[in-house]
């Protein structure tokens, strides 16, 4: 969508707490928006002639959110979800701006994909949509994609997400040929050989379970050569979901030695463990898989110390029928949009886990910046992208009420406090919390 | 102790005292195979369905007979080449079986965990006849009223089960049903067959034959499949079987005289078994067949036999 | 075989130690005089007291009549008609270690009530093979028959109301020879 179109209007969100990381402010304050655009913030503003107020005391008032690693399935697989379904979870979950990934049908791997995509974001999307292109010609990992068309058409980074390019030669040419565009490759980090036909992380669960385990070494031995291979070339490269404590200590020490590497991290990695596969829900299925307690712990440890650079839901919609199956031959993936900063608040803020500021930080400024993006701030003339949060709100997390095509959420029935409370895309709201 | 569950799906969710309901009923069944008119009428009008997902020939065999014996209206639903090849999910086979209003379905399936998810959908008793490499119930429940028979009691017995742990549902089942009823367990096997973590099942771990084999009460050799050899987990079954292959000479060198071999079957004779243990005079590999029957009498009649609504309300 | 009520209190003593004692032989004798000697009768037991009861009645034969008679145990949870209304069924092993083939079964139980128990035993014995007669030993008939089944020896006629219990006590069971009848104590 252009947000821009829309007609221009004065909004003033009136006494919440203002928490914008990137202007190192964290207090009461008002947040005057004018013409699709941040005009002012600060304490007591003067009410303009004719502007529409939002009295957002006891709210939480932060940059829009950011969800850079998100599965729309539009073109191809409809079913599970649309743009339009995708960006209203992504509104609802508190979400101004979704990256969705290229393995969709026909893969986003020419700049015709790309231009659907961003025109059906145009006319029937809520939030802003960017596309990530493939790195390979149908994510087959044999030949390039046409990266610099993707680029040029509006592709903010590089992925084959979903599979990992397992040849490394290739892979070196993509982080070079890329270059110059100023835009990441985004490692899906798991070695196929080492994760073989596993549908969990190996461990005590994956023994006593009889299910065959992904090791935890499948991802560290990728990330290892990908961080090598950024190295190498001097390109930049995002590490999607990373799930072990390995994969975080080479991150961290590829950081020190000065390599250009940026990391992300999913709630579902951050909050649940290979513990939740006994229930034999295929919801607690994904790749990479639920690890160990300890990997869990070291994610977020990574995450509060900035190793993790930002959390991304991997939002993965998939229909009932390819959920409710034997798990060894259910789908991978879980949807986020509507649960992440839920369960994000009750599971980490509000235990004194996480503190607000990094939370808001590693899901607006830091996205925006690694991706270079608009957004992620509420500096005057910033984008007037907004996420709402009552901090205060409970609820019990309910499939049933999802505005994405699919259901298939591990957090099914989790009672949590702290939900978005309205969304605001270029000035707009595009979703409030309905009233009780 | 009373038996109340509506399903039979793991030997680890059992408390000790339900494993020695299962295998005193167990024992006290196996009166009926030396009967002339083997057929009693503790289940007459009721519907056992067995849903096969994998071939088994032999435990779907046994637990029909179990329940023609006890009087049980038996269908056997072979999902291998049936409505599972046109496509048809598994739950929605289990919604068609539920329709036909079965008291008691047993599931065999290759995925681990099937049989729950069976349970889940299903407001009728499931038993779980083996799934993928987690559990296999009654297997372990025949094994271990054949040791009872031979060796008295269970307390303080040592097993060793030798062979492909990683892919084996036998051996699951038997180590927690081992463990809980106080006789200790090692497993063996070369380090690509055992499971990562096997010893926080509980039991010891061992990459030598010999030295899991020394002075204890009973030896469980497991199959090899073939399959293991082209995944890379084994070089040759030459080697395995050079390393791994009990044998009368091994025996006679560090087992006790008085050891119990015990084999889930089919054998695969000269790999893991040479042909002289698997028929001597240590084997009980028979006796393990014919305690089959009794045990699966004994799951069907606990989970159908008794008032449905007290069962099924747990 | 019937649901007790949760606390019952002993209302009369029906036989002490040496009426019971007497019952036993009377039986013995009957047994041996109805069948004309001891001449391929066998016994069977109901679980638990009825098995008791039958190891007496062949001791007694054998010091009466020198004569050695089997003793089978019966169990016949299987067969019950009210596998529907009790919980998980608790079944122990029968072990009939003799052909009951042409053989006149004396079946032997404690309490005959309802008569439904000897229903299934009935059945049950007949599964296991083709007696030539059977018969009925009871040591204490309590009336409220709902089969036609009638017993062939009967150790003491007992009329009593539905919401009584008769209780056999034997010595290698309950530390004592006697039978008492007991009534609901009163809330």
């Amino acid at each position: 969508m252009t947000p821009e179109r829309h007609l221009p209007m004065t909004l003033l969100i009136r006494g919440g707490r203002v928490i914008d990381p990137a202007g190192s402010v964290d207090g009461v304050q008002d947040v005057l928006v004018e013409n699709g655009k941040i005009a002012r913030v600060g304490a007591k503003l003067a009410v303009p002639q004719g502007a529409a107020v939002i009295d957002a005391a006891g709210m939480w008032v932060c940059p829009g959110f950011i969800d850079m690693h998100v599965h729309l399935r539009e073109p191809g697989h409809e079913y599970k979800e649309t743009i339009a379904s995708g960006t209203r979870a992504a509104a609802a979950g508190g979400f101004t701006a979704v990256c969705c990934m290229a393995n969709t049908q026909p893969v986003n791997d020419n700049r015709a994909v790309t231009d659907y995509i961003r025109a059906k974001a145009e006319s029937e999307g809520v939030v802003r949509v960017y596309p990530i292109g493939a790195v390979t010609r149908g994510l087959e990992g044999k030949e390039l994609a046409e990266l610099a068309e993707l680029a040029e058409a509006g592709c903010v980074a590089f992925s084959d997400d979903g599979k990992c390019v397992m040849n490394a030669e290739l892979y070196r040419r993509a982080m070079e040929y890329t270059l110059p565009f100023g835009a990441p490759v985004i490692s899906h980090a798991e070695d196929h050989t080492l994760a073989h036909a596993g549908s969990m992380h190996e461990g005590v669960v994956s023994t006593e379970l009889g299910l065959q385990g992904i090791p935890a070494a499948a991802e560290d031995v990728m990330v290892a050569r990908d961080l090598l291979l950024a190295e190498l070339t001097g390109a930049h490269v995002h590490i999607a979901h990373l799930s072990t404590a390995g994969a975080v200590r080479l991150v961290r020490d590829a950081k020190a030695r000065g390599v250009r590497v940026t990391a992300e991290v999913t709630p579902h990695h951050l909050l649940l463990t290979e513990d939740a596969v006994r229930s034999w829900d295929a919801n607690t299925k994904m790749a990479p898989p639920l690890r160990s307690t300890r990997d869990a712990e070291a994610l977020l440890e990574a995450l509060v110390d900035g190793t993790i650079d930002c959390v991304a839901t991997d939002h993965a919609p998939h229909a009932l029928s390819e959920k409710e199956g034997e798990f060894d031959h259910a789908a991978n993936g879980v949807v986020g949009l509507e649960t992440a900063v839920t369960v994000l608040i009750d599971r980490l803020v509000r235990p004194g886990r996480l503190s607000v500021a990094t939370l808001v930080s590693r899901l607006s400024r830091d996205p925006a910046r690694l991706l270079r993006l608009p957004g992620g701030s509420l500096g005057a003339g910033a984008p007037a992208d907004l996420t709402l949060i009552d901090p205060d709100g409970a609820v019990t997390i309910d499939p049933a009420r999802f505005k994405s095509k699919s259901r298939n959420t591990p957090f099914a029935g989790w009672a949590a406090t702290g939900r978005p409370w309205k969304t605001i895309v270029a000035g707009k709201v595009v979703w409030e919390c309905p009233p009780k | 102790m009373g038996w109340t569950r509506k399903d039979l799906l793991t030997i680890r969710e059992l408390e000790a005292a339900e494993i020695l309901t299962l295998v005193d009923t167990a024992a006290s069944l196996q009166e009926i195979a030396t009967r002339e008119i083997k057929k009693v009428p503790a289940l007459r009008g009721k519907t056992v369905v067995n849903l096969f997902y994998e071939n088994s020939t032999r435990t779907r065999t046994s637990f029909e007979i179990a329940g023609k014996w006890l009087s049980a209206d038996v269908i056997n639903f072979s999902a291998t080449g049936s409505s599972a090849a046109k496509g048809e999910s598994f739950v929605d086979t289990a919604r068609n079986i539920a329709a036909m209003s079965p008291d008691v379905v047993v599931v065999r399936h290759s995925s681990s965990g099937a049989p729950a998810l069976l349970a889940r959908e299903l407001s009728c008793s499931i038993v779980n006849a083996g799934d993928g490499a987690h559990e296999h119930p009654t297997q372990a429940l025949l094994d271990l009223l054949t040791i009872r028979e031979k060796k008295g009691h269970f307390e303080g017995l040592s097993v060793a089960i030798v062979g492909d742990i990683a892919h084996s549902r036998v051996a699951r089942s038997n180590i927690h049903g081992m463990k809980k009823l106080g006789m200790t367990v090692t497993v063996a096997g070369p380090p690509t067959l055992i499971p990562p973590y096997a010893q926080e099942l509980g039991c010891k771990v061992s990459y030598r034959l010999e030295d899991a084999i020394r002075d204890v009460d009973v030896i469980m050799m497991l199959r090899l499949q073939q399959e293991r050899m082209h995944a890379g987990l084994i070089p040759s079954l030459r080697e395995y079987s050079r390393y791994w292959g009990l044998t009368l000479d091994r025996l006679a060198a560090h087992a006790r005289p008085d050891v119990l071999i015990m084999h889930p079957g089919p054998v695969n004779r000269g790999v893991e078994l040479s042909p002289e243990v698997a028929d001597g005079p240590y084997s009980v590999i028979l006796d393990q067949v014919s305690k089959g029957v009794a045990v699966r009498m004994a799951v069907l009649l606990l989970l159908a036999g008794g008032r449905s609504g007290e069962a099924q309300a747990q | 075989m019937t649901a007790r009520p949760s606390r019952l209190r002993e209302k009369a003593e029906v036989l002490d130690t040496a009426a019971l004692d007497r019952a036993l032989t009377r039986i013995a004798h009957e047994i041996l005089e109805k069948n004309g000697g001891a001449k391929d009768v066998t016994f069977v037991g109901l679980r638990t007291r009825g098995v008791t009861l039958a190891q007496r009645l062949a001791a007694k034969i054998a010091s009466i009549d020198g004569a050695s008679l089997p003793v089978g145990t019966l169990d016949i949870t299987l067969y019950r008609d009210d596998l529907d209304m009790i919980g998980a069924p608790v079944v122990r092993a029968t072990d009939i270690p003799f052909s009951i083939k042409d053989k006149t079964v004396v079946l032997v139980d404690d309490v005959l009530f309802t008569g439904r128990t000897i229903r299934a035993a009935l059945d049950a014995l007949i599964d296991l093979g083709r007696p030539k007669m059977i018969q009925l030993a009871i040591l204490v008939d309590r009336g409220h028959r709902e089969l036609p089944i009638r017993p062939d020896y009967i150790g003491k006629n007992l009329p009593t109301s539905r919401r009584e219990a008769v209780a056999v006590r034997l010595t290698e069971h309950d530390g004592e020879d006697r039978v008492v009848i007991e009534e609901p104590e009163e809330a």
